[in-house]
């Protein structure tokens, strides 16, 4: 009966990545601004409920970070909450709370937002305060030193205690030669220590400024108005006057067929994860990214894909079989495969049947009828992420970060419905190349070190 | 999966159950030709309707030695009903985008709906073929069962189920609530064809059936769509009773030793009932204490002020023969104890003086104000209204919810926070705490 909270926004976060917006003839009329100093401003009405979702997107995540100081951008985000000169420590959190609000931040590679969810007469007030830590930060050393730790746990907490996720980090950091997708969001542990106040302010005004940044307000408002709510606050911040191009160092064309193995003896279920390096919305050519996004709805989701039907329920291998596609990243993305099999069947077999299952769409390609299911269930999930104002901020805002407009988001149901069968083939082959993907192995750690340990 | 890893979230949002300002909507009680109450909501801005229902009888209906039956049973109604094998009932849900969703509580069974408002027939028609004529196809409770195990393996070292397992093993010894829903490697294999049917059979019912619908849809429409689901069930269940329960085991200590790098804590004791005239005050103060708000005492104490955590925070459960308050955190093992000392001496902190006016006053106005964030998409309004059905609050209850607040008085809350955290705790951590071990004694 009560759920715990994180839940709830990664199921949000869910909708966002695996479908995408309105339909076109059916959603809302999403207006687009820029004020005079760069911010870019994006308002989405839905007057269901005299409620607000307002949230700021910096175009900075952790693959913005120096070399050394992995960790750093998710760091800053936590210690965003931590006042400034106008407004000390907790404020903005009490006010919040006082006015009924809700309240986070996330961070990715790419990205970096701050959200509240207020009444909408509350809109100028969470401005206000969000406007005020664009630029008046103030950090000490007692305030850092314990969020560091903070951090730290929060990297146990998702990723020491996790062997799944321990794994995923290995199979990152294998694939990414050269971008720094490779690293962890959280971090490294070892360069997380290490971080100072010194490293967050410089970090906080290398990139938070408003011509970095999008406002995303979805929900009881008009656009006029939150327009001129914008100007009255963000609109006062001056432009950062030399901010850089999102420059990341990109990949090479991948050449070897990589697979790693990692042994934890807390391990009960091998698992498989295969991860390829194929491209992002702004990284595809027109129509791949889609045509990958449906590929992966056909080859991964749900119980009649055809990985589920070949591994789980014809030939018995797998408990798990999925894949997924990522097409929400500035630069080159991924796809990816998992399994886990069953009692008395191997990594290897499991992994030679699922190669089987990928060589045959590459080979026959997919057919009408699957086509169909998938393009309809992806273009209702655009209808059903209308009826959450916070997905629909979310979907905009991801996408403004990530390379794409807002017509590119207005326009996905009609991208999505264009996809042909052939462009589906032709994606899984030019795409599912064993060479570009990396294959990680979770095997249980049965060594005697590791069982003097556990 | 593995597409959320890039995502870091900063912490724990907060989450409301209960109160507020009122939002603009209005709820009717519709009865269905055949019969049947339900609670509408008329929602035309999106082109969808939304089904939320419950069934008295959850978790609590397994036999001991079977845990796990209604969890597996929900785990196969979309695996095949009537004529339609699995394959083919999939399909069909996916051919039209429809979204079918089965949870099983400890009390109730959960179901929801989701469809655009064009294929609501078939929406429907399917939620029929699954709750009166599920298949349980003897392959596909074999592959649906093995997912399960693994599922359970997996808990085997994994110190967030080891820790909340153990808490609810002790604080309710031989009674439905202190088992897992989801049963164990041991129950699981032992549970047969006939005990699903057996389950489905005795608990989906007319009688205690609650349903809410938002969406599309006028009342007349929604009165023939929820007979085209659910007329066609028996007429009134037939329940194995539950005894009133109350947690047990308060004052002890249990460390589960288990190899993970942080340790996860789990604490808690007596809750309050929801139809106890001092539940509003608790939850207030509960919110106060814990309720995942960034302005928590607990939150302020061992995460902003120690850094002893990422997360902490603690929540009224109510069930309908017992209650609780449980909490959890994660820390590293080498000031586990420091975390624990300092959620201890919080908590007999707030039991002691209870909370401040100001504390109060700022914790009404969020209660309040933060109401209508909980009701902002058709899927949530639907799931809170049959909660308030459930809690036979009144169809008027998200009306009077903020007088209920305001009319907490200062002496109330201290009052009840004497009652909720005086009682002592219950603490079971999973992991290599240094310098914790486990007492059978108070602390």
């Amino acid at each position: 009966m009560l759920a715990k909270t994180n839940l709830t926004l990664i199921a949000l976060v869910g909708a966002l990545t695996s479908s995408s917006l309105a339909a076109e003839q059916a959603g809302p009329e999403v207006a687009d601004f820029t004020l005079a100093n760069g911010l870019e401003l994006v308002v989405i009405p839905d007057h269901r409920a005299p409620v607000i979702t307002h949230m700021i997107w910096y175009k900075v995540g952790a693959a913005d970070e120096t070399p050394g100081k992995s960790g750093l951008a998710h760091f800053l985000e936590h210690l965003m909450f931590k006042g400034t000169a106008k407004n000390p420590a907790g404020k903005f959190s009490q006010v919040v709370a006082r006015i009924g609000g809700q309240e986070n931040a996330f961070t990715s590679q790419d990205y970096t937002g701050y959200f509240q969810r207020v009444p909408s007469e509350q809109l100028k007030t969470v401005m206000e305060f969000e406007a005020d830590r664009m630029t008046g930060l103030q950090l000490t050393d007692e305030v850092v030193l314990p969020e560091r730790n903070v951090i730290l746990e929060e990297q146990n907490q998702r990723v020491g205690n996790n062997p799944g996720a321990r794994l995923t980090e290995q199979v990152d950091a294998a694939l990414y030669l050269n971008h720094p997708y490779g690293k962890p969001v959280i971090g490294w542990r070892h360069e997380m220590e290490q971080l100072s106040r010194d490293d967050a302010i410089g970090f906080y005004r290398r990139f938070y400024a408003p011509n970095n940044a999008v406002v995303v307000i979805a929900g009881d408002i008009d656009p006029a108005q939150a327009r001129a709510l914008a100007e009255g606050t963000y609109g006062k911040i001056a432009r950062h006057g030399s901010m850089a191009p999102r420059l990341r160092a990109q990949e090479p064309p991948p050449v070897a067929v990589r697979s790693l193995t990692l042994a934890d003896p807390r391990v009960e279920m091998p698992t498989l994860q295969r991860a390829y390096l194929v491209p992002s919305f702004s990284a595809a050519k027109r129509g791949e990214s889609e045509a990958l996004e449906v590929l992966a709805h056909i080859l991964g989701n749900g119980s009649n894909s055809r990985l589920y039907r070949a591994l789980v329920i014809d030939q018995q291998l797998a408990v798990v079989a999925n894949a997924w596609y990522d097409a929400s990243e500035l630069d080159m993305s991924k796809f990816g495969v998992h399994g886990s099999p069953r009692p008395g069947v191997t990594l290897p077999q499991l992994e030679t049947e699922m190669d089987a299952v990928i060589a045959q769409v590459i080979d026959k390609g997919v057919t009408e009828e699957e086509l169909e299911r998938a393009k309809t269930r992806l273009i209702a999930d655009a209808v059903y992420t209308q009826d959450n104002q916070a997905s629909m901020a979310r979907w905009y805002g991801t996408a403004l970060t990530t390379g794409a407009s807002v017509n590119d988001v207005r326009r996905w149901p009609d991208r999505i419905r264009a996809v042909t069968a052939d462009q589906v083939r032709d994606a899984a082959r030019e795409w599912l190349d064993k060479r570009r993907s990396v294959t990680g192995y979770l095997i249980k750690d049965v060594s005697p070190q590791a069982e003097k340990r556990s | 999966m593995n597409r959320f890893a890039a995502l870091i979230l900063c912490a724990v949002a907060a989450l409301v159950a209960g109160a507020g300002i009122a939002p603009a909507m209005t709820i009717e009680k519709i009865v269905s030709p055949a019969g049947i109450e339900a609670w509408l909501v008329r929602e035309k801005a999106i082109p969808l309707v939304t089904l939320n229902y419950a069934f008295h009888g959850g978790a609590t209906q397994d036999e001991t030695d079977k845990a796990g039956t209604a969890h597996l049973a929900a785990d196969l109604l979309d695996e095949g009903a009537g004529d339609l094998d699995s394959k083919a009932f999939h399909e069909r849900l996916e051919n039209h985008a429809i979204e079918l969703g089965f949870q099983v509580g400890r009390d109730y069974f959960h179901g929801s709906l989701r469809s655009l408002n064009e294929h609501r027939d078939e929406a429907f028609e399917l939620l029929r073929l699954a709750l009166t004529n599920p298949r349980f196809d003897a392959d596909t409770v074999e592959r649906v069962r093995g997912q399960e195990l693994a599922s359970l393996q997996r808990d085997v070292t994994n110190p967030n189920d080891l820790a909340s397992r153990r808490w609810w093993q002790t604080a309710f010894p031989d009674h439905p609530y202190g088992r897992e829903s989801k049963g164990t490697l041991e129950t699981m294999p032992r549970i047969t064809t006939d005990d699903l049917r057996d389950y489905v059979r005795r608990v989906f019912a007319r009688n205690e059936l609650k349903i809410s619908i938002v969406g599309d849809v006028d009342a007349k429409t929604a009165g023939a769509l929820i007979d085209r689901a659910f007329a066609g069930l028996p007429a009134k269940n037939n329940l194995k009773p539950v005894a009133d329960a109350t947690p047990t085991g308060l004052g002890r200590r249990i460390v589960i030793n288990v190899d993970v790098p942080q340790a996860v804590v789990n604490f808690g004791g007596q809750g309050i009932a929801r139809h106890d005239p001092e539940f509003m005050a608790a939850y207030i103060v509960n919110h106060i204490l814990g309720g995942g708000s960034f302005s928590s005492r607990l939150y302020r104490e061992v995460r902003e002020k120690r850094g002893l955590a990422y997360g902490v925070s603690d929540s009224l459960v109510w069930f309908r023969r017992a209650a609780v308050v449980i909490g959890g955190t994660a820390t590293r093992a080498d000031r586990t104890a420091d975390a624990l000392a300092v959620i201890e001496h919080e908590v007999k902190r707030m039991a002691d003086a209870g909370p401040t006016p100001d504390e109060l006053a700022a914790a009404k106005s969020f209660l309040k104000g933060s109401y209508a964030l909980t009701l902002d998409t058709s899927s949530k309004i639907a799931a809170q209204l049959t909660q308030i059905q459930i809690d036979n609050l009144g169809i008027d209850y998200i009306q009077r919810r903020g007088a209920l607040i305001d009319a907490v008085t200062i002496e109330d809350a201290k009052r009840v926070a004497r009652r909720l955290y005086g009682g002592g705790m219950l603490v079971t951590v999973a992991g290599r705490p240094k310098g914790l071990t486990s007492s059978a004694t108070t602390e």
